[in-house]
Formats: structure tokens, sequence, C-alpha cells
């Protein structure tokens, strides 16, 4: 069967400033613990606005902009740096200010659970009027905005979560169940952000990519949040939720779950059913979390900087069937960490990095990049959390050296040139792995590189139901042009087979 | 280190003793495992955790350190560890665990 091929990404960060302050767990556990603090109070000078954000060289590597060999070229910190020019469209992507996703909110909510005040109405109405891909039916959809007094109420009296824009309560988000906390309105806040910027990551798969969603047969949704009621708690489906507003009529879909590893357990998933020829173009999609908002938020403000981890990710994967010109994804050679693998990260990296190239019969220096948890330094180093990407880059160097296959004091030079820079934010699934899927696809379209592997780590321990550790990787590979690649049997087979067949027939020669 | 951590490394330490207690750490960076170092022998500097005003000065080592790494069969120090030590800034990690023994931890031995 021939493998499948990722013929396109799109990526998308939602600016959220207000979200980091009020839905943030950070944010949120402090107020509960030490509603006094100092850093709440210092936290709203911490914050940047929408054309930082926008300018800030990481956040124009996730929409496209610049590559992340581009990025590198940029001394760190990142945060004191800026693009010149940056627009907020990117070949991948978009960045969205917060007023027009606060509309975007109340566009997907189809259960009337959003309710917004004139104000923001009027605001968002507007912008997105403007907006290349919301429709007309969709802004439609906003209506007209609600009394505040309706909305303060339904704050006040029926427990609804405030939604707040330039610190002002502008809407809220209902319950929409009295008793049922799977349903109360923080649950169903952060399910319809999760929805929307997955919907907002979909529709610029489908624009960028010239995609027609009616082609889509099936979606695959891959974040961290859960949806459903107290008798399923992650009943689901968020997958198809997106699918629907994004006009993929013809398309089913389901959730998949694996924390941070979860994108690339999807995107192996999603390769596999194209491969099977079960559905010929699967979506791969994810929005983000508000709970991640401002997650390193005090380390940030006592270290004099911006609050960095101002924005939420999105991103949309397609995965089709062999065109003969995109990156092909080889389920041959796929890493996975198993019950059994073990948690030293020796095991794991051997687990998930050497393993799948054993089965090629490849080294560690013939994967030209290896994408694995992208999360941008500028946030984590303050944090005391290191840059996540190197320390990745010199474990899979290291493992090299105890391979053989590398010096050891080749090992800066391989965390270089194998390597890159993170670039994403940090909101766990996002990160892992996927964001370099559109620059792989373009790097290989121009020949700069011909593998990459895509290497998605989770820490499952967090959900208290196993303490072991998980990840999966894929290799992904220049299209050779030959449709029917991995079809019956290939060249280096049939070469290994004439080598076999003479070498037995030698052996008759010699035995006679 | 995170609050439920404290809590173990806490109940633990009332149960057998603090002499009967020694404390490894496998944090990636030097100033990650001063901090979880500094929890466990002069209290949780983030006054956050269980350990906030509590004084245990437990032994504490990083498993890079040789007072740990000579204890153990080398074979499986190397098998288990021995890519992480390529890795980490091992110099960094001894200067800054040995520093907070030196001052908070309570057995000179």
């Amino acid at each position: 069967m021939a493998f499948s091929v990722v013929k396109g990404a799109g990526y998308v960060l939602v600016h959220t400033p207000d979200m980091i302050i009020h839905n943030g767990t950070t944010q949120t556990s402090e107020r509960i613990v030490n509603p006094e603090s100092e850093y709440l109070k210092k936290l709203p000078e911490h914050l940047r606005s929408f054309e930082e954000v926008v300018s800030y060289p990481p956040n124009q590597t996730y929409i496209g902009n610049i590559t992340p060999g581009d990025l590198s070229e940029y001394k760190m910190p990142w945060y004191d740096k800026k693009i010149d020019d940056a627009g907020r469209f990117g070949k991948f992507g978009e960045i969205m200010p917060q007023d027009e996703f606060i509309g975007l909110l109340k566009i997907v909510d189809v259960f009337d659970l959003v309710k917004l005040n004139n104000e923001i109405t009027k605001v968002a109405k507007e912008k997105l009027e403007n907006h290349p891909l919301i429709t007309d039916e969709m802004v439609a959809k906003l209506k007209e905005g609600d009394e505040m007094e309706d909305i303060n109420k339904a704050i006040n009296e029926l427990h609804a979560e405030p939604i707040y824009n330039n610190n002002k309560i502008v809407g809220c988000v209902k319950r929409a169940h009295e008793i049922d906390i799977n349903l109360n309105a923080h649950t169903i806040f952060e399910n319809l952000v999760v929805k929307a910027s997955g919907v907002l990551a979909m529709l610029n798969l489908i624009n960028k990519n010239d995609i027609n969603p009616e082609d889509i047969g099936y979606v695959i949704e891959c974040s961290e949040e859960a949806c459903g009621d107290m008798n399923q708690r992650g009943g689901g489906n968020f997958a198809k939720s997106i699918a629907e507003v994004a006009g993929c009529v013809n398309a089913t879909g389901s959730d998949t779950r694996g924390f941070c590893a979860a994108p690339t357990h999807a995107l192996i998933e999603a390769s596999a059913l194209v491969q099977a020829g079960v559905y010929e173009n699967v979506v791969i999609v994810a929005g983000g979390a508000t709970a991640k908002l401002g997650m390193n938020g005090k380390d940030h403000v006592k270290k004099e900087m911006p609050v960095l981890e101002d924005v939420l990710g999105g991103f949309a994967v397609l995965v089709s069937k062999n065109d003969g010109v995109n990156p092909v994804l080889r389920t041959d050679l796929v890493g996975r960490h198993t019950v059994g693998t073990g948690s030293s990260p020796q095991a794991v990296i051997t687990a998930l990095i050497t393993a799948p190239l054993d089965k090629g019969d490849l080294k560690i220096t013939d994967i030209d990049k290896y994408s694995v948890e992208m999360q941008n330094p500028d946030i984590t180093k303050p944090a005391g959390a290191g840059d996540v990407p190197t320390s990745n880059y010199k474990m899979i160097a290291a493992l090299g050296v105890k391979r053989k296959e590398l010096d050891r004091k080749e090992l800066p030079n391989f965390v270089k040139e194998h390597g890159m820079p993170g670039w994403a934010p940090t909101q766990g699934h996002i990160p892992s792995g996927i964001p370099y899927a559109g620059f792989a696809r373009e790097a290989m379209a121009k020949g700069e590189i011909s593998r990459a592997m895509i290497v998605g780590k989770g820490s499952l321990f967090l959900g208290r139901m196993t303490n072991l550790f998980d990840g999966v990787s894929i290799v992904l590979e220049k299209n050779s042009g030959k449709v029917d690649e991995g079809k019956g049997v290939s060249e280096a087979e049939v070469k290994g087979l004439v080598a076999e067949a003479m070498k037995e027939f030698a052996s008759h020669l010699l035995g006679n | 280190m995170d609050l439920e951590n404290q809590q173990r490394v806490k109940d633990l330490t009332e149960k057998h003793g603090a002499e009967n207690i020694v404390v490894l750490l496998g944090a990636a960076e030097g100033e990650a495992a001063g901090l979880a170092a500094e929890t466990v022998t002069a209290g949780d500097p983030t006054f956050a955790g269980p350990l906030a005003g509590v004084q245990l000065g437990l032994r504490v080592f990083h498993v890079v350190e040789p007072e740990f790494k000579d204890e153990v069969d080398a074979e499986v120090y190397d098998e288990q560890i021995g890519m992480m030590e390529m890795v980490l800034d091992v110099d960094e990690i001894i200067e800054e665990m040995t520093d907070i023994r030196d001052e908070f931890c309570k057995f000179n031995d």
C-alpha cells in the first residue's frame, strides 16, 4: 500500500491577555490561595499588546512568516526583539486578537451559552466582517448583543463565567447544567475556547492550502480537553463539532487523547487510515488551552519580563493519499514508548528515536531535522525549565555517541545541524513535534532536507491513572515522485532477494 | 518541587526519621536541582507547599554526583544514566548541590 502524505498544515495563535488573568490556572490558583499577592498586583503591567505579540519572532515563526533557521539568527532573549513590518497573517495561518476571538466563541457556540454585550458584539462583527476566512453566515451568528444587566445576573446568580476584554466584563459563558460539573460554566468556557481555536486552525489549513472542505472524510481532534456530561465525562466529540463549523459536510471524526503526545499519535493514526484506503483525506486538528495561559507567569514577572504565555495555540494538518509530490509518512518507521520500555531518558530516546531508525537501517545522522518538544526557550528558560528542544537534541546526540555513530566532540555540531530553536507556545500538545510539519513540507519541496522525524511525548502520570510516560514518533520523507511507492516489493527488497538467490546459487556451486 | 512530592518527603521523614532518609534528585538543571535540594533541607523557598518553613535538613544528592554514582553498579548506572550524564552540566549541578548541603544539611558525613 502506498504511503500517505502531509498535504498541508495550518497554524494559528490567539492573543488572549484577559484570559491569562481570569482563566490561566496559575492565576486562578493564586487568587484562591493568596488573593492579595504581589504577583497578581504586578501581572497586568507585564502583559503585551497585540502588536508586540505579532512582532515577536517566535510567533512569526509559528505562523510561517520566518523559518526556524531565521529565528536562530536572533540572539536570545527574543522578547526584546521584534520583526519589523510583521503581519498578523502568515504563510501557514494567523494571529487573532482577543476581541475577534470572543466573537468567534459565540459563533461556534450552538447551545446559546455565550452571551456578549452590545459593545463587543459590534466590535467583533465589524472586525470579523473584514476577516478573510470568516463568512457572512458565521458573522450573522453574532446576532444582536445582550444587555449588561442580563450578563451580570447570569454571572452573579447563575454561576456563569465572565468573559473579559481590556479588563472589563463584556459577556459570559453560561453553565449548561445546574449541578453537573462537567457542564459547568468553567468547563464549557474551556471547551468552547479549544473548539473555536481548533476551528480557526482548520479554516486556515483549508484556505492556505486550497483544500475543498467537502473532500475531507475524517477529522481527528487531539487537544487535551474533554467534553461530555456527568454520565460520560470525555464522551467527545470535538472533532466533528469543528468539522461542522468548517463546512466539512462529508466528514465524521473522533477525539484522540494522549497528553502532549496526542498530535503525533493522531498523525500516525491519520497516516494509517489513509494508507489503508479507509479515507482519502484525514485532518488532525487541535485548539489551545486557557488553563496553560501564564503558566510560568510568576517567574516572568519576577524576572521583570513580559508574561510570554499570552497566546492560545492551534494547528491542523491534512494527511492525504500519495500524490507523488508531498512528503510521505513512513508508517514503517514508527517509534513508540511501550509499557515495558522503562522510564530512563536513555530507554525513552532509544524507543522513540533509534528503534524506528534501526527498522530502516538508518543512522541518527540520516534524519536531517528532528522535531521534538518545540517549546519556546524564551518562555521556559527564565522559569528554570531550561531549553527543552536543545536538551532533547543533546540526548539524541548522546545516544548517537553511545551507539558509536557520532564522535563525542561532534555533539554540539549535531545539535546545531539536526536541531532547531523552539518557537511554539507552551500549550502542552501544541509544541509537541507537530509545529515543524509545515516547515518540513516546504523544506522537502525545496530539496533542503530529505527526512524529518516528528516526535511526541506525553506525561501520562498527570492523569493519575498510570505512572508511565508516553511517546510516539514517525519519519517524514521527501516524496520520490513514484506514486505507487511502498506498493508491492520495493527496489531495495528486490535487490536483497536477487542477492540472496545468487548467494544460494553460489553456495550450491561451491558445495558441488 | 511539586506539592505532592513535598508531602511525600515530609510523611516519609516523619515515619522513618530524618537520619534514615536520603533524597535523590534527577533534575536536568543546576538551578532546579538546587531548588529541590533547598526544599528538603531548608524548606520550600516558594512558601507554597507542605515544606514551607519546615527545615528537614535531609541528606540530598543528585544522581550524577559521585556520592551516588560510586555506590551503584557501574553497568546499571551506564545503562540508566550514562546518556544523561553526557548531556547534563554535571559540574554546575555538583557545585549547586554542594553549596546547599554545606549550608542546610543537618548531617555532616
